[in-house]
């Protein structure tokens, strides 16, 4: 497949930026390396060589080495201008980076948790606000603001396609700005060490046209669709009188706890478990029945259920849409 | 008036019964009982420079493990708690245990023979610190092995690392060996230091002391300022975590955000603590290998120095992720491309230095030269990483991981290596083995570019830090691959180095005091050295004393006892001679105490009430070490009378 994790694939204005200052000041960087390299294999093919019993140039620092002096500060000079070219630019692009505009700009909160994202699309209408997890879906062309926040411990949110990082942080809000140019799915993923589980801390970032995206919030704003057969209401009872309630929420249903994601349309996603997983019914059982086996230490306990009720629950769930 | 007898004065050269003496009165004597009171300064470096590289193999060992481990995707090798105390326990170790605590070890070593005297200032002090540090390494390695070992990172951030998300005594076994280790790294920065500015052989003004000293001046002084702050820190941990303060947890006031600031306050100084003695070596070695002096003595010093003063105003640059206000994002990127002036400045000095040289290619100038190569591509991502706009990019990601080796091994790591091939036949008597040498260098060069030039490319390509696996998906498979090949060949490199120094200790050949033709006193003694250093004490005319000795005046300082440990002090700036002094014999309290200190460090991670009752035998200790003798205390009054400078023309 190839790279959707990229800092230099860029797919909006904020890394777009970094990467422009990335190409600079890597060729700086490799003008100053060869220049030294040169420098030095010169130095070492043309001396004479010598051993221990060479008698020292003791001399050599009562003689004024012009030519030596000259050379050293000319490097030194140099580096001085060049630093300094690297610090503006580098200070002319974080102005800009602070500087996308943020008119009609979408408001997502987003906390970290060990290990997921918990997503939630604010509005000024109460009726309006929703929750996700683990898939931000956003317009192309239009800025998104992140409130960032930390539930438990330190994370940090990275999509190199789209924007730098930047750490959630219990106690502390952070916002940051993004902006996607073009249509796609970015990866990201935790980038703050997090615990156990910090190498399965992913997430997707959705980048769809405006008229799509109207049609998606509208959609996540309903309440969990009503089961649709004998099996599936089957599988709502076991989720509301079993323990899922006790951690997940389902909007529609009396399930609103908040210590996992929110399931109200887990089958619209397309992935499980923060990434670890493809949405499919075998992943979402074999998920369900132990999902130590594939992030061990993760906050949701083993469960012990009958293969019907397994299939029922399962397909609830896959009804979520 | 001085009466002690003088056929007790020191003075007369090898083979008089003055030297016999002296060499009875400053060995430490043979036998454990021995070893564990002992404080001589070389028997004190030597252990640390030994326990640090065993630590050294320990965490490349762990190294080797998480290189497998992400050698392929979704390995299951180790799980995720496994591999988290492996990472946390390999920076940790490389750090706290083996970086710092080496460059210590190689000053205790070599300083007192460079600024020409007979021991350090504070000799037990430091002997002391030497089993406190082993004690805390132990018990981290300890924990580990009975798999309680931190699993924090060697950051260990909390809310993370916090009472509420780290249960039972991981983080605390961390925080601790943060005091063990903050111990001795200061004690030993203190005695350093005094020796630095109140031991050198008379003439050694500050303008003579060699580069070597110098760096080692800066990183003590450096150690001073910036360990309290993380000691501070680790302490404030331990009680959020022991007895319910709230310094760091939001949810009561406290600010993870104030545990990065102490820490990094510390963590950044730290990679120069690390770096600076490295620095330090690379003068002494192109100075002697390029046959002349370091081109640029005041640049190369005031460098140091100012590196030292910069260092302590970059550690917001590994907070840029966290939220920082604009302006002061600026600051800190513009302190982290200044301090890239004075390493700038010494490279250029030290290639003026090999351009007008006649060079003598030994593997340690070897080591050197691939120093530049490695440092110069380490220095140069740095700038990457001090710019906020790109950090925010690359910041926890491989290519920090990469940036990081690159300088903290080709910075530090290379050459010390030099500095061992250089400084072992000081220690042995003999030289190492050229051909294994250059086996060595060229393997570990080679080996550590395949292993981290790809975590540059990995970590644009979006792999964080501290992952314990990855999808295959992700594309990061082929680059970890080959990285695992390049650590493979770092082993064997590292290997290769053990059989060169076993078998050159044993069969090396004979070097005579002066091998390399050097400069610097501790070439004017034999080799292996004596444990009194100097015959007599030398009296030094210009900065290569050994190039170009005094020539009118006295060459040496005598009347120095010979009966008990008397050394010479001189004034801080001019190396005047000031007063004679009585530096202690060995003492088994020193053991004796660290005991009990590590006895209390260890039970207060348990109990608060450790701290309480387990002071009354660190107490106890530290009150036989400090008895009071009358009659040693009036000898030592009696011949502390100030020192007569004997014209001396025949030595």
């Amino acid at each position: 497949m190839a790279p959707f994790q990229h800092m230099l694939q860029v797919a909006g204005p904020q890394a777009e930026r970094i990467a422009q200052l990335w190409w600079f000041v890597v060729a700086l960087c490799a003008l100053v390396f060869v220049a030294i390299m040169v420098a030095l294999v010169i130095a070492l093919v043309r001396r004479p060589r010598g051993d221990a019993t060479t008698p020292p140039d003791a001399d050599a620092m009562r003689r004024p080495e012009r030519g030596a002096r000259l050379a050293v500060t000319w490097g030194v000079a140099l580096s001085i201008v060049g630093l300094f070219a690297l610090t503006l630019s580098s200070v002319v692009t974080d102005r800009a980076l602070a500087q996308l505009p943020l008119h009609e700009a979408v408001n997502i909160d987003v906390t970290g948790n060990q290990w997921w994202w918990d997503v939630r699309y604010d509005d000024p209408e109460p009726s309006k606000i929703f929750s996700t997890a683990n898939e931000i879906v956003i317009p192309v062309g239009r800025p998104v603001l992140l409130r960032l926040r930390g539930g438990d411990v330190i994370h940090s949110f990275w999509v190199p396609n789209l924007a730098g990082k930047k750490d959630l942080i219990p106690g502390h809000e952070t916002t940051l700005a993004i902006r996607a140019d073009k249509p796609g799915t970015y990866r990201g993923q935790c980038a703050e060490f997090c615990g156990l589980q910090h190498a399965f801390m992913a997430f997707e970032v959705k980048a769809v046209a405006a008229d799509e995206f109207a049609r998606w919030q509208e959609a996540q704003r309903k309440p969990a669709a009503e089961p649709g057969d004998d099996r599936q209401k089957r599988g709502r009872e076991l989720f509301l009188s079993g323990t899922c309630q006790m951690c997940h929420a389902i909007q529609g249903t009396t399930a609103s706890a908040r210590r996992a994601p929110d399931l109200t349309h887990v089958a619209s996603r397309r992935t499980l478990a923060a990434g670890r997983l493809a949405n499919t019914p075998p992943n979402m059982a074999a998920w369900i029945l132990d999902p130590h086996k594939f992030k061990p230490g993760v906050n949701m306990p083993a469960h012990i259920i009958g293969q019907q009720d397994l299939d029922a629950l399962v397909a609830y769930l896959g009804a979520l849409k | 008036v001085n009466t002690h007898p003088p056929e007790k004065l020191d003075g007369p050269g090898e083979g008089s019964p003055q030297v016999a003496q002296l060499a009875r009165t400053w060995d430490d004597g043979h036998g454990l009982l021995a070893l564990l009171g002992a404080n001589n300064h070389k028997g004190t470096g030597l252990r640390f420079i030994v326990t640090a590289f065993g630590f050294f193999i320990a965490a490349g060992i762990l190294a080797g493990m998480m290189r497998m481990q992400l050698a392929q995707p979704d390995n299951t090798l180790l799980g995720p708690d496994l591999y988290n105390q492996v990472f946390t326990l390999h920076g940790t170790a490389m750090m706290f245990l083996f970086a710092v605590p080496v460059m210590q070890g190689m000053g205790l070593y070599l300083v007192p023979m460079m600024i020409g005297t007979r021991t350090t200032a504070f000799p037990r002090m430091s002997a002391y610190g030497y089993w406190v540090y082993l004690f805390g390494g132990l018990m981290i390695f300890v924990a580990f092995l009975l798999d309680i070992g931190p699993e924090n990172g060697w950051f260990s951030y909390p809310p993370l690392a916090g009472p509420e998300y780290s249960a039972g005594k991981r983080a605390d076994f961390w925080a601790q060996m943060i005091t063990f280790t903050e111990v001795a790294g200061l004690l030993v920065a203190v005695d350093l230091t005094t020796t630095i500015l109140k031991l050198r052989a008379p003439g050694m003004t500050l303008a003579r002391m060699p580069l070597f000293v110098w760096a080692i001046l800066v990183d003590s002084l450096m150690i001073i300022f910036g360990m309290p702050a993380v000691v501070l820190a680790s302490t404030m941990l331990i009680m959020d975590r022991l007895v319910g303060t709230h310094f760091f947890n939001p949810a009561d006031g406290g600010s993870p955000l104030l545990w990065q600031h102490l820490f990094w306050f510390f963590g950044h100084p730290e990679v120069y603590f690390i770096f600076i003695p490295g620095l330090g070596f690379i003068s002494m070695i192109i100075s002697t290998f390029s046959r002349r002096p370091a081109y640029g003595y005041p640049a190369l010093v005031l460098s140091l120095v100012s590196t030292g003063f910069l260092s302590f105003g970059l550690w917001v640059h590994h907070m840029f992720a966290t939220s920082v206000p604009e302006l002061g994002k600026v600051f800190f990127t513009a302190m982290s491309m200044m301090i890239a002036i004075p390493t700038a400045t010494q490279i250029f000095c030290w290639i003026a230095t090999l351009w007008m040289g006649r060079l003598n290619l030994k593997t340690p100038l070897l080591y050197i030269l691939g120093f530049f190569f490695i440092l110069v591509i380490g220095g140069l991502t740095g700038l990457i990483l001090g710019s906020t706009a790109l950090d925010v990019q690359v910041h926890d990601t491989y290519f920090v991981v990469a940036h990081l080796h690159y300088v903290l091994i080709g910075g530090a790591v290379f050459p010390l290596f030099g500095a061992w091939y250089y400084w072992f036949p000081k220690v042995t008597g003999r030289l190492m083995d050229e051909r294994l040498g250059k086996l060595n260098f060229w393997l570990f060069f080679i080996g550590f570019n395949v292993a981290f030039w790809p975590m540059h490319h990995l970590g644009i390509a979006g792999m964080p830090r501290r992952v314990y696996t990855y999808p295959s998906e992700m594309g990061w498979g082929p680059l970890n691959l080959l990285a695992t090949v390049g650590a493979v060949m770092i082993v064997v490199s590292v290997l290769v180095f053990i059989f060169n120094v076993w078998r050159s200790a044993r069969a090396g050949e004979p070097a005579g005091a002066n091998p390399w033709g050097a400069a610097s006193l501790e070439w004017a003694i034999a080799s292996p050295a004596p444990s009194y250093n100097f015959t007599a004490i030398p009296v030094v005319g210009s900065r290569e004393p050994l190039w170009e000795p005094v020539e009118t005046g006295p060459r040496r300082v005598s009347g120095l006892a010979t009966d008990m440990r008397e050394i010479l002090s001189t004034t801080v700036v001019d190396a005047q001679p000031d007063h004679r002094h009585v530096s202690p014999d060995p003492s088994i309290w020193i053991f004796i105490s660290a005991v009990a200190t590590t006895v209390l460090f260890i039970a207060s991670i348990f109990s608060p009430w450790a701290v309480v009752w387990l002071s009354i035998p660190v107490a106890v200790a530290l009150v036989g070490w400090f008895w009071p003798k009358g009659d040693e205390t009036e000898e030592h009054l009696a011949i502390e009378t100030r020192p007569v400078i004997v014209e001396d023309r025949h030595a």
